[in-house]
């Protein structure tokens, strides 16, 4: 005989009285666990859509504004590259998906493009000064961001744009010296495709990609190596704009205030709408999920202490027999602790599967995004069915400890 | 042994106080058998209790082995009920949902004796009480007598050297009752101190000596022939 055993016979033995508070706790942790997956999923698609949207802060040179970038005539306001290392190794928090650009107006067959000068992640990596700042990519949960690919993914790779994000939407991998990318309005116009070359002012460039069409200024431009560009018109180690995605809750912690005394000389200007969507959708989505999770687990809690004092009570006489055969307190205290730990571990699984079986069934219908299995969420299921059923029978246990044995005994 | 001095026990109930005890005092010598005999509601189970930490008195003091029971921690009284003390219950008091070995083997798991030590111990009490083939039946599966012969094995477990019995064969047939009178003077003779209470006089004569307890006071003393 182990506590453990003790405790397994008991519950096998009552299994009726039983069902109802395992229904309790794993129907509670079932509707936590279904929401959160399908919010999780329908977040991140969220997400994907403000991605879209674009960067929602601007660092521009002092004197420029911001129809200068979305004109892409910058004339001459520029500011140093080496912004880029200050805002990098400053260990100011929310930063995320940093890109320099530097943009100078060409001549391609006599007509006028933009050329923009961008940044690829690689260089990023290949800087030793940035080496420790994978931060920047890490595209944090609940940013209003997403990893590209991940949620293309999830969606069954049909996601457009997931082999060649547009650069408004996210830092380019790689890009060469030599290679250019394309929007879609320059390919058309002047036919061209991935292959073929592009002469520019005095070298000639490989397009290595021809950008899905976005509707913005983005589709009549063609983006090169940021320091191509720089070294074609003689700029030296200059950029006109770097383009953040700054998280949204970091916004409203002082993530502005931060970049403005790290770069007095600069322009942080906040994309508010932006901003403000990508907030007010995480703020939302976060309250909902708080408020039904603190009702849900107040029910499981009420019904296990129910169940639980119901049980110290019908044990009465089986509890005073062990307390007169020298069991102790912590003893008795210990056989209904574990009751209910088994009962929490074991409605936080059973919770957490059918959780993630109706998540996945209803999810393309409900949230209307496809919705695949969370292992994570399973140890915080379990986690917290235990927790919930433990703290719900404190009470009773303490009840059960403290029976008077001879009182018990006495009523025969 | 064990040793009642000047006890008194008040119960408060809505309607005021009861006194279940007054001014007790009584010496159980080892190795002997006594029987406290007297009409319903006399305190006779009160003092049982009183006897193996189970009541604290209002007043007095109960001594076993020379240490005064109620002075001691929760944990030092109940390590004395279970290594020294063993009591028998008129209603048995089995945990339904335990097989007759599980139940005996109850405790021998409270005193940390690993599970295989205590099947064996276990099965070996309940060959003696003549159970033997009994060892996986529920008590609902078994008959009042055997259930009494499990409640039995039960309390002699932890070799106790006191035995308290309350009304021991108050559920039983004369057959079963004599059954269970056979098995406590059998454990007298081996050395065991027995305290009984009943209100049968047929039973309480068998004792060495027997007590009367009338309105919770020792009213008559006499020493078994």
């Amino acid at each position: 005989m182990t506590t453990f055993r003790l405790v397994l016979k008991e519950l096998r033995e009552r299994k009726s009285q039983l069902v109802t508070s395992f229904m309790a706790i794993a129907l509670g942790i079932t509707v936590i666990v279904a929401v959160r997956t399908m919010s999780h999923f329908s977040e991140k698609a969220v997400a994907q859509e403000l991605d879209n949207l674009g960067a929602n802060v601007l660092i521009l040179p002092k004197g420029a504004t911001v129809s200068n970038y979305y004109t892409a005539d910058f004339g001459e306001y520029v500011m140093p590259e080496s912004y880029v290392d200050d805002i990098t190794t400053s260990g100011l928090k929310g930063v995320d998906n940093l890109s320099p650009k530097l943009t100078e107006a060409i001549s391609v067959d006599g007509q006028q493009v933009y050329l923009t000068g961008i940044l690829p992640k690689n260089e990023f990596k290949s800087k030793p000064a940035w080496q420790s700042a994978d931060g920047i990519f890490a595209r944090p949960e609940g940013c209003g961001t997403v990893v590209p690919g991940s949620v293309a993914k999830a969606l069954g790779g049909s996601a457009q744009g997931s082999s060649a994000p547009a650069p408004r939407q996210a830092v380019i991998e790689e890009l060469g010296n030599t290679e250019v990318l394309i929007g879609s309005d320059v390919a058309s116009r002047f036919g061209l495709k991935v292959g073929a070359t592009l002469p520019i002012k005095t070298e000639t460039f490989r397009v290595k990609s021809v950008l899905p069409s976005t509707g913005t200024v983005d589709d009549t431009r063609v983006f090169a190596h940021l320091h191509a560009v720089q070294r074609l018109f003689h700029r030296g180690q200059v950029v006109n704009a770097v383009e953040m995605i700054g998280c949204c809750k970091e916004i409203s912690k002082g993530l502005i205030d931060g970049l403005n005394r790290l770069l007095p000389e600069a322009k942080v200007v906040t994309i508010k709408q932006i901003a403000q969507t990508q907030l007010s959708t995480n703020t939302m989505m976060e309250r909902f999920s708080l408020i039904f999770l603190v009702i849900i687990l107040l029910v499981g809690a009420v019904s296990i202490a129910n169940y639980m004092l119901a049980n110290v009570y019908e044990r009465r006489k089986e509890i005073g027999t062990l307390l007169a055969l020298g069991a102790t307190r912590q003893h008795v205290s210990r056989i209904f602790f574990l009751k209910s730990a088994l009962l929490g571990v074991a409605g936080g699984l059973a919770g957490y599967a059918v959780g993630t079986v109706l998540a996945v069934g209803l999810g393309p219908r409900i949230a209307g995004v496809p919705v695949l299995p969370l292992p994570s969420l399973a140890g915080w299921a379990v986690l917290l069915a235990f927790a919930v059923s433990v703290l719900a029978s404190a009470l009773p246990v303490v009840k059960a400890a403290r029976l008077d044995p001879a009182e018990i005994l006495r009523e025969g | 042994m064990v040793r009642a001095e000047n006890i008194t026990k008040r119960y408060r109930r809505r309607d005021g106080q009861v006194l279940a005890l007054d001014g007790v005092s009584l010496e159980v010598a080892e190795g002997e058998f006594v029987s406290i005999m007297g009409p319903s509601g006399c305190g006779k189970s009160t003092l049982l209790m009183t006897l193996g930490c189970l009541i604290r008195p209002s007043e007095g003091k109960v001594w076993l082995d020379g240490r005064s029971v109620y002075d001691l921690s929760h944990e030092e009284a109940a390590a004395l009920r279970l290594n020294a003390i063993g009591f028998v219950f008129q209603t048995f008091n089995l945990v339904p949902y335990l097989t007759a070995l599980e139940n005996v083997q109850i405790p021998l798991y409270l005193s940390g004796l690993p599970p295989s030590r205590q099947r064996e111990r276990a099965a070996q009490l309940l060959e003696k009480v003549g159970l033997g083939d009994r060892l996986s039946h529920k008590p609902s599966e078994l008959s009042v007598g055997q259930q009494q012969r499990v409640a039995l094995a039960r309390t002699l477990a932890n070799r106790p050297r006191l035995i308290l019995a309350d009304e021991p064969t108050g559920n039983l047939d004369p057959a079963l009752a004599e059954e269970m009178l056979d098995h406590l003077e059998e454990l007298h003779q081996e050395g065991t101190t027995v305290v009984m209470v009943t209100h049968d006089p047929r039973l309480a004569a068998r004792a060495q000596r027997q007590l009367r307890l009338v309105e919770g006071r020792v009213n008559g003393q006499s020493a078994a022939v």
